[in-house]
């Protein structure tokens, strides 16, 4: 973090939170944090839907634990092996895509949108649904029957114990797990580092251009400073979930 | 042995020789006592750290091999897929340790500044490097260059005779450029092709981005990053980057074709140095005896890359002749960027070349 705040001599300077107002700078975390909240909602969506469905199941179902035994593992699939999962599926000469040219002439491959910020959306989905799986399925699993029980008796329809208890007690809970995708999108390298070479979308990839380019020397502060931004960043995100946290602790006990 | 290095406390390492040569601060295969004592003192140490050699790169999986199997030298090949930049992060890192890169292979403007890294020496053949590429105590010195070019699958794409070719709508999703032009020096020569193919020149990069724009624009710009397995696999069918580069993926692609434009000639040439702080001095010492040898020059010559030492050796007789007149054709003056217009070329990309091609 001091080397945010120093030059390549290590003499203080605030030239480095200048740089990052730089348009390369700018767009990288415009790109960011797009990626991350389009992941997060994405993720959120779709895995809230599948975490309701799987814990409608009865407990000991088989599928019930197989998916969230998948879901276990897939959250934590990420990285190098991932990103070359889907270029062998998607990619200009991927299985997918040479079936779908051959059976229906369609061009899912275009020209290269898997290797930019299309592409990584679509991978990262990947691992936030099953993240959100694994986090949001306790939610869902807190809710006592005794809560629809007792709304019932009072009268409830359904769609009453949904608005009016279910919904709220989980809307918390929501929320935190779209935070908490949020980040895990914000701070995800290795995938995008594979898939996407050019042009530096996300800040990640920008702090790996910083420190590593043989044509730009002498950049490393440059790329503290965008880890600061970043840890600034995840800060913020990690506060709000807390804060969250708290709330929804209350009816989780 | 072991109770050796508990007894000294944060000692230098030992780079004296058995026969009393400091084997780190030694400039010559002389200050051996000549070539069999160097080999002698490299055996002892019995291994070489290399760091940021492709194998598929200017033939080093062969130039690494034949080393082994003649010296009888372990060589540990450490992120082969690494930048110039890495190599001097990871010696500043794993200094002192006996992981740090023995010898460096670096990209110009990485090489000029570091010099303070390395090692001076000079191998047997120094006299026959053109002054133009060493520094005169041998403190680096040229290796093995090439000219930007274009490599395509002539299966899947038309014949490429000029730079402006790549926008028509036959290479729609077609063309990669080997790295960001930011960060890898191949692929900064490689903008710096298109801009002198438009009017451009080494001191006016602005013209090769606008192409790269106007590639991207047309649908053609590939930012997938190539190398010979994407090329074997076809993901990547039209590939701008060195020329021996090309030669290595037309080993496994044969209707694979390299051309140099003849409108825009980019030249670029490597930098060997020793590290200052090598864990294997003798070892690092070798190395560059092989690679400068005719047998190291030749093998470079077969990765399709051109040795430092060709022209010396065309008419001394000692190149391999085929491999030699094998090289694509290059006509007119090749631009070689000096190192302030790489830095101010530099800094335009790193203004403009993400939003060029967005």
């Amino acid at each position: 973090m001091v080397g945010a705040f120093q030059d390549g001599d290590g003499r203080p300077t605030l030239g480095n939170l200048d740089a990052l107002t730089s348009d390369a700078a700018l767009s990288a975390l415009k790109g960011s944090l797009v990626l991350s909240a389009t992941t997060a909602l994405i993720g959120a969506a779709l895995g809230a839907l599948l975490a309701y469905l799987v814990v409608s199941l009865p407990t000991q179902s088989l599928l019930r634990r197989t998916t969230l035994a998948i879901s276990g593992v897939l959250a934590q699939f990420g990285g190098v092996v991932l990103a070359f999962a889907w270029i062998a599926t998607i990619g200009s000469v991927g299985i997918v895509t040479k079936a779908m040219d051959s059976a229906f002439g369609v061009d899912l491959y275009g020209s290269g949108w898997l290797f930019d910020l299309p592409g990584l959306v679509v991978v990262y989905a990947y691992f936030q649904i099953p993240l959100m799986v694994i986090v949001f399925a306790p939610a869902f699993e807190g809710l006592r029957p005794q809560w629809r029980e007792a709304a019932v008796n009072l009268g409830a329809s359904t769609w009453d114990y949904w608005r009016h208890v279910a919904l709220p007690l989980l809307t918390p809970a929501f929320l935190g797990a779209l935070l908490l995708l949020f980040a895990n999108a914000f701070a995800a390298y290795a995938t995008a580092a594979v898939l996407v070479s050019q042009g530096q979308p996300i800040v990640p990839l920008l702090i790996r251009q910083a420190i590593t380019s043989e044509v730009l020397l002498g950049q490393a502060n440059v790329g503290f400073a965008l880890a600061l931004e970043m840890i600034v960043v995840v800060t913020l995100v990690m506060v709000a979930y807390n804060l969250l946290l708290k709330r929804t602790s209350r009816w989780m006990r | 042995m072991s109770v050796a290095a508990c007894a000294a406390p944060e000692k230098q390492a030992d780079t004296t020789t058995e026969s009393g040569v400091d084997a780190a601060t030694a400039t010559s295969a002389e200050d051996f006592g000549g070539m069999d004592e160097l080999v002698k003192a490299a055996q002892d140490e019995g291994e070489l750290n290399v760091i940021a050699l492709p194998p598929d790169w200017a033939n080093y999986a062969e130039i690494i091999s034949t080393f082994e199997d003649t010296y009888d030298i372990e060589v540990n090949s450490d992120q082969p897929d690494a930048a110039s930049q890495d190599e001097i992060n990871a010696a500043n890192d794993l200094k002192g340790t006996d992981r740090a890169p023995d010898v460096f292979d670096l990209g110009q403007s990485v090489a000029l500044a570091n010099t303070d890294m390395f090692a001076p020496y000079q191998v047997e053949t120094f006299d026959d490097i053109p002054a133009e590429f060493k520094d005169p105590d041998g403190l680096w010195v040229n290796d093995y260059g090439g000219y930007m070019s274009i490599g395509y699958d002539s299966a899947k794409v038309p014949d490429v005779t000029s730079v402006q070719d790549l926008l028509g709508p036959e290479f729609k999703g077609k063309v990669a450029l080997n790295g960001d032009p930011t960060q890898a020096g191949a692929a900064f020569s490689g903008v710096m092709m298109a801009a002198i193919a438009n009017g451009g020149s080494a001191d006016d990069i602005a013209p090769g981005v606008d192409f790269f724009a106007e590639l991207k624009q047309a649908g053609n710009f590939l930012t997938v990053d190539p190398d010979s397995g994407t090329i074997e696999q076809g993901t990547t069918p039209v590939v701008i980057d060195w020329d021996y580069l090309g030669s290595a993926a037309a080993a496994n692609v044969d209707t694979w074709k390299t051309v140099v434009p003849e409108e825009a000639v980019v030249a670029g040439y490597y930098f060997q140095a020793i590290n200052a702080d090598a864990p294997h001095p003798a070892a690092a010492r070798l190395w560059q005896e092989f690679l400068y040898s005719d047998e190291g020059q030749n093998l470079w010559l077969k990765g399709g890359a051109r040795p430092v030492r060709g022209d010396q050796m065309a008419e001394d007789g000692t190149i391999d002749a085929d491999l030699w007149e094998a090289l694509p054709e290059v006509t007119g003056d090749p631009v070689i960027p000096t190192d302030d217009q790489t830095t101010t070329a530099g800094e335009y990309l790193a203004a403009n070349w993400s939003k060029a091609i967005r």
